[in-house]
């Protein structure tokens, strides 16, 4: 397929399809799948074919709309009425309403603040495209940037378009991606590798899920534009074996790109060619760590190696190899679409853009958001995310899973950006953002995410397999009532052994739950050890006779 | 030096899905974890003869297919019970109640997490997070994902699987 015929096809996409009277769209993702919404589908797809109206309405499921709490939700078009909680015995109603007064039971406030003051870029097609159908992707400029890539850039002016663009990467550190791709493009050899990191391993994270589901030609068009800038003709895409469908539906995709000449060989008709092949993770949360990645996708126990030197210059098999995550690659062609100073001209100084967040935990609206950088946690807490349910208080905010840390009260109106993030002691991380309550009790929030590193640790080097294991040791005893002062000092100096011996990232970050805690809620852990009482009433405290 | 294919542990037909799985891959020693995630989507979990017949095959020394089987949380060495109840203990679903759900459950039928009740009915097993995030928290009953449940609806739906079955 040349340029030319990729925009024939979108303009024919749009004339071919007789534009129906009604569209309904609903969310055929992971968390509307799991309240049934393939049900709801099925049932509206069946009344619409009982009343013979096959031709005026089109019925389907789309991907993720976001507000993943009230879900099924559904949007009938052209008016826009967003439904929610929808079942299957709704179809009905939902038919008779087209054209008329909406059903007022199902209403979803589109206006409200969760929709409103989001910005989109990753997720623009979420919710709009069917993820199964490479058409819906291309009418809505799919693969014009790869094709204007191959047809009028050179691979520098790439780098240069995504270096002034000034996007990090979205996997949690933030390194200028960029820079990135320009160290890979400078390294010699003739054989290069682009992997695209979808092990989303953060417990309480599942951005990188929504856009694989839907969206997932996006994410192989970044990785085709930057294999062009690199100098690659071989991509991985390393995904969670317990995303099911997201495998499924990237499969799909890579299918379908492959057959209309748009992955593969001589892509657009030009030289260049780009295979991907996915490769599945099998559980280890380790293997988000880019040198573990590369020895599981070898086949081997995924395990760290120390840096340098770095992937970019030895990576798969001894080759020169970029890894950029999910929603870095997603990012990629709307900023070759529009301009490397539009995207630039998005959120703060040093922080471009939008970043995807999963808001989860103790807050009304639960889902999936996109919004600029440097918004502040306020915002996105207490108008996005509609405040904490139930006339419960606000206690602390964890972003960056276990390698991030708990941010209190009194920074809610500090702008969400990588550097505000780390100057208190958390980091932006892949984007889980987990909202607490007066009801969670600090300790036992540090004790989770230890006991997750604990078992997460690959066994490698001693202060991270070791280390973890004795800080567990003594956060369990603090949660129950058996500690003294020494082990809190003891602590302390084991978060900064490991903090600072480990190998990799997962020991290096492992103690920042702790140390975060430590500094905002010290004292929980005092009331713990001196009173023997868990103020939030979560921990049971052994109380011996006499005591 | 010349190498001759094992054959399968068994004339099971569906040997032929693993080896196809290595053909595609050219009996690579890469293709160890495509391969054995193919086994255990096969038959549902890797048994020793499994991974000898793997070692085998990709020619890769038995003590690395076992590291690797067991590094990996997604691999298990032993058969799941008839039905299977997957807690999610994400950070979400943790700090939403999951560890009252495994709770009840673990009492309810004396089964630790991870493992099956002695008359292999029941697997309880938790997950270190489903991405359900927006539903916490969720339990996976028999590949079926399930929204806010309360470790009441949990024993409910476990209750009617042990109960229709015997």
């Amino acid at each position: 397929m040349t340029p030319e015929e990729l925009r024939k096809l979108a303009s024919s996409q749009e004339e071919a399809r007789p534009e129906p009277k009604h569209r309904i769209k609903i969310c055929v993702a992971a968390g509307c799948l799991s309240a049934r919404s393939d049900q709801v589908l099925q049932a509206l797809q069946d009344e619409i074919a009982r009343r013979g109206l096959t031709d005026e309405c089109e019925v389907k499921g789309v991907g993720c709309l976001g507000l993943c709490t009230a879900g099924p939700l559904m949007v009938v078009e052209p008016e826009g009425v967003m439904y929610e909680g929808v079942t299957p015995e709704d179809a009905s109603d939902i038919v008779n309403s087209l054209g008329g007064k909406p059903v007022e039971r199902l209403l979803c406030p589109a206006d409200s603040p969760f929709f409103q003051k989001q910005y989109k870029i990753v997720l623009e097609n979420s919710g709009l495209i069917d993820p199964e159908k490479i058409e819906d992707y291309i009418a809505r400029d799919g693969y014009t940037a790869l094709a204007r890539v191959l047809e009028e850039m050179t691979p520098q002016e790439v780098i240069d378009e995504i270096t002034r663009s000034g996007l990090r990467g979205r996997g949690g550190a933030g390194y200028p991606t960029g820079l990135k791709w320009s160290t890979v493009a400078k390294a010699g050899g003739s054989r290069k590798f682009v992997i695209c990191n979808a092990d989303e391993g953060d417990p309480g994270a599942f951005m990188d899920r929504s856009v694989l589901e839907s969206d997932p030609h996006r994410v192989l068009e970044g990785m085709a534009i930057a294999a062009y800038a690199v100098g690659a003709s071989q991509g991985y895409l390393y995904v969670r074996a317990e995303y099911p469908l997201a495998v499924k539906r990237l499969r799909t995709a890579i299918r379908q790109a492959e057959r209309l000449g748009l992955l593969g060989n001589n892509i657009c008709g030009t030289t260049f060619s780009f295979h991907v092949d996915i490769r599945l993770g099998a559980g280890a949360f380790v293997c988000g760590e880019e040198t573990a990645l590369i020895a599981s996708i070898e086949g081997k126990r995924g395990q760290p190696r120390p840096r340098p030197p770095y992937p970019a210059e030895y990576g798969l098999w001894g080759y020169p190899t970029l890894i950029n995550n999910v929603e870095t690659f997603a990012n990629v062609a709307p900023i070759i679409r529009n301009g490397g100073d539009w995207f630039a001209s998005i959120g703060t100084e040093k922080s471009k853009g939008t970043k995807v967040f999963a808001l989860a935990g103790s807050v009304k609206n639960t889902g999936l958001i996109e919004v600029p950088m440097g918004i502040t946690l306020r915002e996105i807490i207490f108008e996005i995310g509609g405040g904490i349910p139930e006339g419960r208080r606000f206690k602390a905010v964890q972003t960056g899973g276990p390698s991030g840390g708990c941010i209190p009260e009194q920074y809610l109106d500090m702008p969400v950006d990588y550097e505000s993030l780390a100057k208190v002691g958390s980091i932006m991380g892949s984007g889980g953002m987990i909202v607490m309550d007066e009801t969670s009790c600090m300790v036992d929030v540090a004790k989770f995410f230890m006991e997750f590193c604990m078992t997460e640790s690959c066994g490698k080097c001693v202060p991270c397999r070791v280390g973890t294991a004795q800080m567990y040791d003594i956060l369990q005893k603090i949660t129950t009532g058996e500690a003294s002062m020494d082990d809190l000092a003891l602590l302390e100096d084991l978060c900064d052994m490991v903090k600072h011996t480990s190998l990799c990232g997962l020991g290096q970050t492992a103690p920042n739950p702790v140390l975060s805690t430590l500094q905002y809620f010290r004292e929980e852990y005092i009331a713990h050890i001196v009173d023997k009482q868990c103020p939030a009433g979560v921990c049971q405290i052994h109380r011996r006779e006499g005591h | 030096m010349h190498f001759t294919k094992p054959s399968p542990p068994s004339d099971d037909k569906r040997w032929r899905i693993v080896e196809a799985t290595m053909r595609r891959h050219g009996y690579d020693s890469h293709a160890l974890i495509e391969t054995l995630h193919s086994v255990q989507q096969t038959f549902g979990y890797l048994d020793t003869e499994a991974l000898r017949y793997v070692a085998k095959s990709l020619r890769v020394p038995l003590s690395k297919v076992y590291g690797a089987a067991t590094f990996y949380h997604f691999f298990t060495l032993k058969p799941q019970g008839e039905h299977t109840c997957v807690v999610c203990m994400g950070t979400a679903c943790y700090i939403k109640g999951a560890p009252n759900i495994v709770a009840a459950v673990s009492e309810k039928y004396q089964v630790k997490p991870g493992e099956t009740t002695a008359d292999g009915k029941l697997s309880l097993l938790t997950a270190r997070c489903l991405g359900s995030c927006g539903l916490a928290p969720a339990v996976v009953f028999d590949g079926e994902v399930a929204g806010k449940v309360t470790p009441e609806e949990a024993l409910e739906r476990i209750g009617r699987w042990m109960n229709h079955d015997s």
